[in-house]
């Protein structure tokens, strides 16, 4: 036999799984999301350039090693014989260069479409031509050469797309299945008289409410290990040193929604009303609180304006730690302003509780 | 000693004295009904004597013990079904019967014999919100009585009940009584309260206006009443209410 706890989270957990809506809205649809900016928006602003080699063209085929990585990275090479059908291609934009050899000199034909992609174009094929001389030139007069370049990423402020987009998608999920789960309990439950029901039954409201928190927070954790799983498989999303600091960030960070949830409960008369209230406070939320795009461009009345919003703070606290590789001790202040938003908004939605919609 | 002992009990709404001054004394063993139209005040005075609400004048004691602020000594000695739909969404009727035994520590097998004694053993799989009425208000009825309670609250049990049912569930509530309980329910229908109820109180405009045998009431009003139904009409009035 079960304890009443137990039975009350058991009853909850049913209730959850069972209901398609709340699954979609909890898991599937900011999963949508995380496959949409994750996937197709990936490679928007570094498509490769498409580069078509008309006959032989030794200096590309002869590139030094490590060169030839960055090539096939920079460029999407196809082969071509006739010299006027590869440039009819670049000027209807079908390809973006042609190249040739004319004696030693090779030759590029581009476009000024794209002026980005005409930029990387030249500069890289300067870069092969250049490197391959020096090669050549070093290995003429038997000295290396006297300067060498190596590359080391770090970890930068403009993170790549999947970087960005998990912490926040993640952080609107538990938001939207916290504050949605508690508001439509409270209000639900309320309705059917559930409520009233408990308040007979031999168990505390602590053990009511705790049951309520535990099923919450474990959504949340499933939530995030399913975002982080997902990213991490599909997305190649990397998380940073101090990630686990994340863990403790969202189980705040629900009780933060889900008091906002009881808070929209309390004010509404209906369940519908109810889980309206909470996608009103949730959604524009989201947009204010970096979580579909970063706020860095906005302007700065708007970044004071989500200063004072929970999501924003969870929101960054999880980008600090999981991608940003910043130090555990990073979460700390916003796991702080995120309880102390839980604790404002519990007591608020608290006095403005009744029982019963009268 | 009494089940129930209620004295000047009042409730105010605004304007409205929902509940004005009621006094009841129920002894145990007793099968009770509370009777009344629309709005005169019997749930208000049910959840006062239930302790879900609190008086504002008025004592009531059940079964020995104050009821109010929440006393969780006597929750367990008492059974309370609200309406059909205080359940757990999207259990089936098992799962449900066998959440709310848990709440008062009774087992899962207890919880099944319920399910059988009101006939829904074959719908113990069927989610609540696929039951028809009459199998909602059995599992919620079954709901109330898994712990055993001494002291049995029905808020009109056999609404939207068919004949079958209706007559089924007469026999369910006179066999809880006959094993010792006490029963107290409200209803609209007189024939029930007739047949059931060894004692009713007929309430309207928050007050108890006759309570009595219904052999006693319809024999004190004399030749024009030939049932409940008539004694009720005639204290209550035939005005249409909320």
């Amino acid at each position: 036999m079960r304890t009443p706890f137990a039975a009350i989270a058991v009853a909850i957990v049913r209730g959850f799984v069972r209901d398609k809506a709340s699954l979609f809205f909890a898991l599937v649809f900011p999963l949508m999301f995380l496959v949409l900016f994750g996937g197709l928006f990936a490679d928007r602003t570094q498509s490769q350039v498409d580069l078509i080699t008309v006959g032989d063209v030794p200096v590309l085929d002869e590139l030094p090693p490590g060169a030839e990585e960055a090539f096939e990275e920079t460029f999407d090479v196809s082969e071509s014989d006739d010299l006027d059908e590869a440039i009819a291609q670049v000027r209807s934009g079908d390809a973006d260069v042609a190249v040739e050899m004319q004696g030693d000199t090779l030759v590029a034909h581009y476009t000024l479409t794209d002026q980005v992609k005409a930029g990387i174009t030249q500069g890289a094929l300067r870069a092969f031509v250049d490197g391959t001389n020096v090669q050549v030139l070093a290995q003429e007069a038997g000295t290396p050469p006297p300067y060498d370049l190596q590359v080391q990423q770090v970890e930068d402020e403009s993170l790549s797309t999947i970087q960005f987009v998990t912490p926040g998608l993640l952080g609107w999920a538990v938001a939207m299945s916290a504050a949605f789960g508690a508001a439509a309990t409270l209000q639900g439950w309320r309705q059917s008289k559930l409520l009233r029901r408990l308040q007979l039954a031999p168990v505390s409201n602590r053990v009511v409410v705790g049951a309520r928190l535990v099923v919450t927070l474990g959504i949340a954790l499933t939530q995030m290990a399913v975002f982080v799983g997902l990213g991490a498989a599909a997305f190649d999303l990397r998380l940073t040193g101090a990630w686990w600091m994340a863990v403790p960030l969202v189980l705040v960070g629900t009780l933060c929604f889900m008091a906002l949830g009881l808070l929209a409960g309390a004010l509404a008369r209906t369940t519908e009303g109810a889980v309206n209230a909470a996608n009103f406070m949730v959604l524009p939320m989201a947009f204010l609180s970096g979580s579909f795009f970063p706020l860095d461009a906005a302007p700065t009345w708007l970044q004071r304006i989500s200063d004072l919003l929970p999501l924003k703070h969870l929101n960054e606290g999880m980008l600090d730690v999981m991608v940003r590789g910043e130090a555990w001790s990073a979460a700390l202040l916003p796991m702080a302003v995120l309880a102390g938003f839980a604790v404002a908004i519990t007591l608020l939605a608290a006095k403005l509780f009744r029982w019963e919609t009268v | 000693m009494a089940a129930i002992l209620a004295e000047g009990l009042t409730k105010v709404y605004g304007d409205l004295r929902a509940v004005d001054g009621v006094s009841l004394e129920v002894p145990e063993g007793e099968f009770v009904g509370v009777l009344g139209p629309n709005g005169a005040g019997k749930t208000t005075l049910l959840e006062m004597i239930e302790g879900l609400r609190r008086p504002d004048g008025g004592t009531v004691e059940v079964l020995g013990e104050p009821v109010w602020p929440r006393n969780p000594r006597l929750l367990p000695r008492i059974g309370v079904q609200l309406q059909a739909s205080a359940f757990f969404e999207r259990l089936t009727a098992r799962e449900q019967i066998h959440t709310f035994a848990a709440l008062y520590g009774v087992g899962p097998a207890r919880a099944d014999e319920w399910l059988e004694r009101v006939g829904l053993v074959e719908k113990a799989a069927t989610r609540v919100e696929d039951l028809s009425g009459g199998q909602a208000q059995r599992l919620s009825i079954a709901c109330a009585l898994v712990h055993d309670p001494e002291l049995v609250f029905l808020d009109e049990p056999t609404a939207a009940l068919d004949p079958q049912a209706r007559r089924n569930l007469w026999d369910l509530l006179r066999g809880i009584h006959e094993a010792g309980r006490t029963v107290v329910l409200t209803t609209h229908y007189m024939d029930e309260a007739e047949v059931l109820c060894q004692r009713v109180a007929v309430m309207d405009a928050g007050q108890i206006l006759r309570v009595g045998t219904p052999a006693d009431l319809i024999r004190d009003l004399g030749a024009p009443a030939r049932n409940l139904e008539d004694v009720f009409l005639h204290l209550t009035g035939r005005e249409y209410r909320a």
